[in-house]
């Protein structure tokens, strides 16, 4: 078992967002991570996690305007683990439809899209969906061994609040669903080294600081 | 009709009804008043959240009962030692008055603010928290007084003072200009463990889009199911019931599940 506390884990701070509970999350997990808007040291990082809260378009803006957009998507093309949290993972997609249409990191085909308040048969539901929400395997989704969701029992419950919802092009990326306003949406997107939670792993007490932990740790 | 979490018949929802701690400071400590007046010293705050937390509350609410009167954000410190071993949403509410509060409060581990008093003075300020932090961390508080003409008014400053703003009303305004959640507490019912104010929390609900949490009146367990199957309420705060010894987080979460209800 190497020593944990080495492993260089590096939290984006863009301006957006709550990154000490973040920070916390991972700190728990036996990691010291490192905080900054660096590219340089973004680009070196071993695991990298976007956090993020807020509008999609501001997010973007301020990873923009700190030029962190191209360093990202070479930290991506190196295969090493990458965690987007929230706004991160939505930022994952290649566009969202919050407030107009605007384009998203690309880095796993799809959009984002606002939840209905309305259900198809005619149910009426609260947004934002904030609370906790069991997660399940997606319909088309891999083992979640050997994926940050290997601690995870299927329906443990986790923390969501958000009002848009990703769809992935391809069903296969699901790699959790979670079920709200009468419909299926993606918990947990994931391609390869990829992987983005719509949920708050650090605020979804234990079984969040498990996936929190497999990620900096294990992945 | 239309609680979270309410499926209607052959659909599915997975989403479970939020029980958070309400915890009332007044300077280093917990405290718990009754109808907003007088008050008991109950302990360390900190360590009563930690309890809920380990216990398996789904949220922390602080409210510092004093800020406001006092004119500034007085709970950091505390804010920012629960936030380090307490991995679930904390919500602060008392004495924010500006986008600059708000970042600070964030910035010393809170996930969302609750405004009251400086919102009825400037509502314009849920729309800059809104746009700046997202309405995910807009909570608009409230608290609600019975008036003699049956309607009911938001109070301001703990309670205290009339702001001639209807509560439906003043709810519906907030939303549209960015909340995202509503802390609707019945001024009447605090603290008294004899059941919600009912019909405020449902004429609230049914008129907003955004969650709702029922707070002041929680005695037991079939207030909580009355309050979400049948007045439609999003959430439940807890306080006296929880601070006094009545139920710990874990035997009030067995007796709602043995009342067929979907909690963490």
């Amino acid at each position: 078992m190497s020593d944990k506390s080495k492993n260089n884990v590096v939290i984006i701070d863009y301006g957006v967002g709550n990154l000490l509970s973040v920070m916390r999350g991972v700190e728990v997990c036996g990691v010291n991570p490192v905080v900054t808007n660096c590219p340089d040291e973004i680009l070196n990082a071993d695991r990298l996690i976007l956090p993020g809260v807020g509008a999609f378009s501001d997010g973007m803006r301020g990873l923009s305007d700190k030029k962190l957009i191209e360093p990202i998507k070479e930290f991506v093309k190196k295969g090493r683990p990458f965690l987007g949290i929230c706004l991160g993972m939505q930022m994952i997609l290649d566009e969202s439809h919050e407030f107009g249409t605007n384009k998203g990191l690309g880095l796993i085909p799809g959009k984002v899209l606002s939840i209905p308040g309305k259900s198809a048969e005619g149910g009426k539901f609260k947004i934002p969906h904030i609370g906790w929400t069991s997660i399940r395997p997606g319909n088309n989704s891999k083992d979640w061994q050997n994926t940050i969701l290997q601690n995870t029992k299927k329906e443990d419950s986790v923390y969501f609040v958000h009002s848009f919802y990703v769809l992935p092009k391809h069903e296969e990326n699901t790699l959790a669903s979670c079920n709200y306003a009468g419909k299926d949406f993606c918990a947990v997107i994931n391609n390869e080294n990829i992987y983005g939670c719509q949920f708050h792993p650090e605020k979804s007490g234990t079984v969040g600081i498990g996936i929190l932990d497999f990620f900096c740790n294990e992945l | 009709m239309g609680r979270i979490g309410k499926a209607i018949k052959g659909e599915l929802n997975l989403s479970k009804i939020r029980l958070i701690a309400r915890l009332d400071i007044k300077g280093p400590n917990l405290i718990k008043s009754i109808r907003f007046e007088g008050l008991r010293v109950l302990g360390n705050p900190q360590e009563f959240a930690q309890k809920y937390y380990e216990e398996g509350i789904d949220e922390i609410l602080y409210v510092d009962t004093v800020a406001t009167l006092y004119e500034r954000v007085g709970i950091h410190e505390l804010v920012k030692k629960t936030a380090q071993n307490v991995f679930i949403p904390i919500t602060v509410a008392g004495g924010i008055r500006s986008v600059q509060d708000v970042d600070d409060l964030l910035r010393s581990g809170a996930d969302k603010i609750a405004i009251n008093t400086a919102a009825v003075k400037n509502p314009d300020l849920i729309s800059q928290i809104s746009k700046k932090f997202g309405s995910q961390c807009m909570v608009l508080s409230i608290e609600a007084c019975k008036q003699p003409d049956g309607r009911w008014e938001a109070y301001t400053d703990n309670g205290r003072e009339h702001s001639n703003l209807e509560v439906v009303e003043w709810a519906m305004k907030a939303e549209k200009l960015g909340a995202g959640e509503i802390l609707l507490t019945s001024v009447d019912f605090d603290g008294t463990l004899k059941g919600f104010d009912y019909d405020l929390i449902k004429l609230v609900s049914e008129n907003v889009s955004i969650p709702v949490i029922a707070s002041g009146g929680f005695g037991d367990e079939d207030d909580f199911k009355k309050v979400v199957e049948d007045y439609c309420a999003d959430a439940v705060a807890v306080g006296s019931a929880l601070h006094y010894g009545k139920f710990t987080v874990k035997s009030l979460k067995d007796k709602l599940r043995a009342k067929g209800l979907n909690v963490r």
